[in-house]
């Protein structure tokens, strides 16, 4: 009970961030400025969110970083970077990348 | 002529229109996007209806991805909600660019149009907004993209929780996230110090894991933008900037 109050109010303040960031600029109008610099560095957000979240996801494995060949999640990725390059498609990625991991894990097995 | 001149004299409904057009082609890749969020939240030990409210309360992919990995992982809230922030900070940049092309809207137009201001929402409509025509109608545009995407990604969020029950743990199916970001980060790196960026992210990121309650999310974020951006100063500086 106290456990779902506490994620409730998480995803509340979640949201309430999430749109506070989406809003400020449009509701703010000529008070706010963006500057330059801040404008250019936002540039970076998605770039730099989405490796550090991709990067764990593919070297580690339970606590230790696989950094070797005879990762599969390595492979899989490469093959879904050439897929995403390929056909921008998010679908034919998951898909390729998925089967990727399966067929070598299958390899390895 | 652009490719928008059909819209010279469209009324709202032609307007809203032209923007679920706009925004089909992008569901392809957020329909497979949403039933793994189902998926996994689920598999995080988010209940149900938690997964399910937070497309509509925080209506955010990959920052909903994240608050479901640290709910599972046992962070404390205020460092989910403040990753979450850190996630979503990109939609400033949305609102700046969404501000100057709506600039006389009502205040009830602008805070409908904040909710629904998300990455796909708003690439399919900053085409027609700033080289369209100029109509008073032109908001209804980034509505129909913004509602489009919004329905279709509670419909996909309501999916992966009906299969997520149903499929076994061992698919490797949480590397279908990484698949996703890679899919939508692959194509998008113009710039050598985009690339930069993603390098030294990905790099603090396995590097600090050792940090408590996953916070090398937002050290290796951090790190990721200062080094994009200080190389592409640096770069512009040196006169080296053609493409940096």
């Amino acid at each position: 009970m106290k456990d779902s109050l506490i994620l409730g109010l998480s995803m509340l303040a979640g949201g309430v961030l999430t749109f506070a960031t989406r809003a400020v600029f449009l509701l703010g109008g000529e008070r706010f400025s963006l500057g330059p610099h801040f404008r250019a560095l936002l540039a970076y957000v998605p770039p730099a969110v989405l490796a550090a979240l991709i990067a764990p996801e593919i070297f580690v494995r339970g606590g230790e970083l696989v950094l070797g060949p005879d990762n599969p999640r390595l492979w899989a990725a490469a093959v879904a970077v050439v897929v995403a390059l390929l056909t921008r498609s998010v679908l034919a990625t998951i898909a390729l990348g998925l089967l990727a991991v399966w067929g070598i894990q299958m390899l390895n097995a | 002529m652009s490719s928008w001149d059909y819209l010279a004299g469209a009324d709202r409904s032609a307007e809203l229109w032209g923007g679920v057009r706009a925004e089909l082609p992008l569901l392809l890749g957020v329909l497979p996007f949403g039933l793994v969020y189902g998926v996994l939240g689920l598999q995080a030990g988010l209940p149900a209806w938690a997964v399910v409210a937070m497309s509509s309360v925080v209506f955010g992919g990959a920052s909903q991805v994240v608050f479901a990995q640290l709910w599972g992982g046992l962070v404390p809230a205020p460092i989910i909600v403040g990753t979450v922030g850190v996630v979503n900070l990109r939609h400033a940049l949305y609102s700046a660019s969404v501000a100057s092309l709506l600039r006389e809207l009502p205040l009830r137009w602008k805070l409908v149009l904040a909710y629904l201001l998300t990455d796909e929402a708003y690439m399919a409509a900053v085409g027609r907004l700033s080289s369209g025509p100029q109509t008073p109608q032109r908001h209804w545009f980034l509505f129909g993209t913004g509602l489009t995407l919004w329905l279709g990604w509670q419909v996909s969020t309501v999916g992966g929780v009906l299969l997520g029950t149903t499929l076994p743990a061992d698919w490797s199916l949480d590397f279908s996230i990484a698949l996703t970001f890679i899919a939508l980060l692959a194509p998008s790196l113009r710039r050598r110090s985009e690339l930069l960026a993603v390098l030294v992210a990905g790099a603090t990121a396995l590097l600090a894991q050792g940090l408590p309650f996953k916070l090398w999310i937002v050290l290796a974020a951090c790190a990721g933008m200062m080094a994009g951006m200080s190389a592409n100063l640096l770069w512009q500086r040196l006169g080296a900037g053609r493409s940096a």
